[in-house]
């Protein structure tokens, strides 16, 4: 069986964050927290790419953006919504320009509420969206197989 | 007889070597930084999740010219595991080199194309001591020829420290090491620093690092060749030979930081000239 969860490689993206949870997701790489140790790479390019991490709401200027990053990663893939503005919009989300959360744009998988999120709580997310991973990818071998099949 | 199966060693083993002392390396430079790091197996696990991905590419010639990359390396290392001419094996190894950047430019990706340009100015940064190295083999030994040269009496090392000194500094630019990682570097980064990279994906991605593990297997050859003699327990030393230089690689990687372009060109050329050219010298004028 061809485990992708061994070796998710994670990208960041700030939709309209604070910066708040965009610190603590780069504190999950310092020795503290070392989420390298779970094979997780912080890489910068949708093309390699399994994880996509969004932290902030999505208003008008980074919609296009967030399907862009979507449309780009191969699959299979999960979103990571980090933080509570990603999750629902948060305090932002009466704003004129606030869409929401993610999930008014693409699929999210995994929720982490928090303002900002600690962390543990990220760590704890991303562990949760690899099992996802993993049910994509035998979903996806599955319809493979069906398709060599039939 | 043993020239095949030198050659079928490094074939089948390579892959296997290069994955863990990449594995070895993240650790290594995981604890540099006071870091747990991930398992010694994660490079094999890396490959095994890009060859199961989906396939996405820009330009589908992509594809092909990083097979071409990687087959011409593996000529190039068999040569020298054949015990073949090096001067042909470090020409080939530059040819190798041309298809990566071929594929790095077949597609519109600034960053990409930033590598490609970036990618031949460190060819022209460590090609000359490359061929320097040939040079002094065949003064010191008398031969090309690497089965000649480690059947030589005395280790090369002993005529050729300036040289070895300039490949070890140069070859810093082959393993992708800072400070010399400008066209893509093996660790963890972004967007310029990643550059021949950025449009490689799944499976292409997959075997552009295997063709890196050939080739780091066959530069530590080229180490190997150094401190060996026709002496059976030169093996040995040779062998922890190329553990030290590993180790210094990694530490070296750790400690520096990535150094522009001209900075690049320039330092590796002076200890070319300096390190490489006073040991040619005397090595025409004494030996």
């Amino acid at each position: 069986m061809k485990k992708v969860s061994k070796s998710p490689w994670l990208l960041h993206y700030d939709a309209s964050s604070c910066n708040g949870c965009d610190i603590e997701v780069l504190d999950c790489l310092t020795p503290r927290y070392d989420i390298e140790r779970f094979g997780i790479i912080n890489t910068g390019d949708p093309f390699q790419a399994d994880i996509l991490l969004i932290t902030g709401g999505v208003n008008s200027q980074t919609e296009s953006v967030v399907q862009q990053l979507y449309s780009q990663m191969p699959d299979p893939k999960v979103v990571i919504a980090v933080g509570i503005c990603a999750c629902t919009g948060g305090v932002f989300k009466e704003c004129y320009n606030i869409k929401g959360g993610i999930d008014t744009v693409i699929p999210v998988d995994v929720y982490v509420p928090g303002c900002a999120a600690r962390p543990e709580a990220i760590i704890d997310g991303v562990l949760e969206g690899l099992k996802v991973l993993d049910e994509k990818q035998a979903e996806m071998e599955k319809q493979k197989g069906g398709k060599r099949n039939g | 007889m043993i020239k095949l199966f030198f050659v079928l060693a490094y074939l089948i083993l390579s892959p296997l070597i290069g994955g863990l002392l990449d594995g070895a390396d993240r650790i290594l430079s995981a604890r540099m930084q006071r870091r747990k790091g991930p398992g010694i197996l994660q490079p094999f696990y890396d490959l095994r999740k890009l060859f199961s991905k989906e396939m996405i590419a820009v330009n589908n010639v992509q594809l092909l010219l990083n097979l071409s990359y990687l087959v011409i390396l593996v000529i190039a290392g068999s040569m020298l595991f054949a015990g073949e001419d090096l001067l042909m094996v470090l020409f080939i190894l530059s040819t190798a080199d041309m298809f990566l950047i071929m594929s790095a430019s077949s597609d519109s990706s600034p960053y990409a194309n930033m590598g490609a340009s970036r990618e031949m100015l460190q060819m022209m940064a460590y090609e000359p001591m490359t061929l320097l190295i040939a040079v002094g083999f065949y003064l010191t030994t008398g031969s090309f020829h690497v089965s000649d040269i480690i059947a030589a009496d005395h280790s090369a090392i002993i005529w050729m420290p300036g040289l070895l000194v300039g490949f070890l500094f140069t070859s810093a630019i082959k393993f992708r090491k800072s400070p010399f990682d400008l066209s893509t570097s093996h660790h963890a980064h972004q967007e310029m620093v990643k550059g021949i990279t950025t449009e490689m994906s799944g499976i292409t991605l997959a075997i552009m690092n295997i063709a890196e593990y050939y080739e780091m297997v066959l530069l530590y050859g080229i180490f190997f060749l150094f401190f060996v003699n026709s002496t059976w327990w030169s093996w040995i030393i040779a062998l922890i030979a190329c553990a030290v230089i590993f180790f210094l690689e990694v530490l070296w990687d750790n400690v520096s930081a990535r150094v522009k372009w001209k900075t690049l060109l320039y330092s590796c050329w002076s200890v070319t000239l300096v390190a490489g050219g006073v040991n040619i010298l005397i090595l025409m004028l004494d030996k």
